[in-house]
Parts: C-alpha cells; sequence; structure tokens
C-alpha cells in the first residue's frame, strides 16, 4: 500500500487491563500490518505484563485479549523486544511470558521465537533507530 | 518539517489536547507543515461539538476547529475508539441506527489507517498523552 518503508515501533507501557491504552495499541498494529512496514513491539514498565500467560478476566468483566499477540506471527510481527529490567522489577521472567512465534517460509516454516529479552540500553538503542515510534 | 499529530487523552481532564494544540499553531506559524491530527482513545472526545465549558473557560473543540478552517488542517477522528465512545457522525448514526451525531463538522471520523499513512508521510509522529 506504500512505497516508503520505515521502521515502525509500538512502544507498549502500560498494564493490559485498568486503562485501554494496551487494547487500542493492539488495534494499531493489527491494522497496521496492511502497509508493509518494518515492525517491531517493545513491552517495558507495566507494559510487560500484556504478555503475561494464563490471565484471566473473568472477576473484572473485560474481554480478555490476551489471545491476540499470538496472532502476531501471522500479520508479519517477528520482532517484539521485551526490556529485562522491568520484568526483574516485577518478579517476572519469560518463562511467565507466552510463548510467541513466527513461521520463516524461508526456512521451511520453521517456527522462530518473536520475543527477544533486552537490556534497558539495548531498549534505548532500539527507540532510537526507529523511524516512527507509536508510544501508548 | 512535515508533522502528524496524534492526540490520546480526552479534553480538559488531561493537558495533552492543549498541548498539542499549542505545538501544532506554533509549527504552523513556524512554516511546518501539519499532515494531519489524529484523535485516539479518549482523544476522540475532542471532538464533541456539544462541548460547554464555562465562559471563563478556553473551549478546546472550538479552537481546534478554528485553527483548522484557518490552515485547512485534516482532523481525523479514529472510528473504532469514536464507536465505543459514543462520537457520532451522519454515516455512523446511520449505519449503527443511533438517533443523534455529536461531532463538530470539522472532525471526520476515519479508520486508523489513516494514522498509520500519516506516521508513513510525515517527517515526524508527535504523541500527546501519558
Amino acid at each position: 500500500m506504500s512505497e516508503t518503508i520505515k521502521q515502525f515501533l509500538y512502544l507498549n507501557r502500560k498494564a493490559p487491563y485498568g486503562t485501554i491504552y494496551a487494547w487500542e495499541s493492539l488495534e494499531v498494529v493489527l491494522i497496521g500490518a496492511a502497509f508493509d512496514q518494518d515492525v517491531s513491539l517493545a513491552f517495558v514498565d507495566d507494559g510487560v505484563y500484556q504478555l503475561t500467560k494464563g490471565q484471566d478476566t473473568a472477576g473484572i468483566g473485560m474481554k480478555n485479549f490476551s489471545p491476540t499477540y499470538a496472532a502476531l506471527g501471522d500479520y508479519e510481527v517477528k520482532k517484539i523486544f521485551v526490556e529485562r529490567e522491568s520484568l526483574e522489577e516485577r518478579g517476572l521472567s519469560l518463562d511467565d511470558l507466552q510463548h510467541l512465534v513466527w513461521e520463516d517460509e524461508d526456512d521451511d516454516y520453521a517456527e522462530k521465537d518473536s520475543i527477544k529479552l533486552v537490556s534497558r540500553e539495548e531498549m534505548t538503542a532500539i527507540m532510537d533507530d526507529a523511524d516512527v515510534v507509536f508510544s501508548f | 518539517m512535515k508533522f502528524a499529530i496524534q492526540i490520546n487523552e480526552g479534553p480538559y481532564q488531561h493537558q495533552a489536547s492543549d498541548s498539542a494544540y499549542f505545538f501544532t499553531k506554533a509549527a504552523l506559524e513556524k512554516g511546518h507543515e501539519i499532515f494531519r491530527v489524529f484523535f485516539y482513545h479518549d482523544g476522540v472526545n475532542n471532538a464533541s461539538r456539544l462541548t460547554t465549558p464555562p465562559q471563563d473557560d478556553r473551549n478546546v473543540v472550538d479552537r481546534w476547529a478554528a485553527l483548522a478552517e484557518q490552515h485547512d488542517l485534516d482532523m481525523v477522528v479514529c472510528v473504532a475508539a469514536a464507536q465505543r465512545r459514543g462520537m457520532v457522525d451522519e454515516g455512523e448514526m446511520q449505519r449503527n441506527g443511533k438517533d443523534a451525531t455529536n461531532i463538530h463538522p470539522r472532525f471526520r471520523i476515519s479508520g486508523l489507517g489513516q494514522l498509520v499513512e500519516a506516521a508513513i508521510q510525515s517527517d515526524r509522529l508527535v504523541v500527546f498523552g501519558d
């Protein structure tokens, strides 16, 4: 749809429930996939809770949208950066997060990990490299 | 420089829309181009023509509308966010069987693709909100 290809970074900073930022951020990612840009997602601060597995929203009467993250691979979202310090500060580790993968069609459709843990310092470089940062 | 502006918070509750307004106004006065102003999340409430602040306060909606009139700004309200929050234009009223509209005529309702396109077409996307 566009000849320009930019590095898009969707920066997710907030918990999945409590406010609507996380869900409406995901909606931009899904719509934005049609524009064939070079997309990365980043999760920092309470945003790391968005990727936790086993979310159960029955008690708060909200739609549990966390299964949508597993579909990101089908939307060509292959780079999901999670800040290690944000996880550690909340007593979380990679094992607490959903196992998100994308299929590499150049490698016999092998499933490859989408999530990459990065340090806070690396995260600043990722933000610096992006042409566009959508901050949610 | 060509800017795209994104506003994520509603009027009066939060300063985001005020800051975005002053940024946009200053950028235009300096000769920059504003490709589009996009209202998302509770930011869609900045488009309500029914907004009635006290007389001694600023009118956030009318102020945006006047700036848009003066500079022919494209001000877009996200349709999905608008539907959730009851921001309605003629088309949405008919499509969803509602009995009223409330959007100011200087704004238009469209899809998230307009935000993504604005980010692609502009030199900078500037986001206002928490």
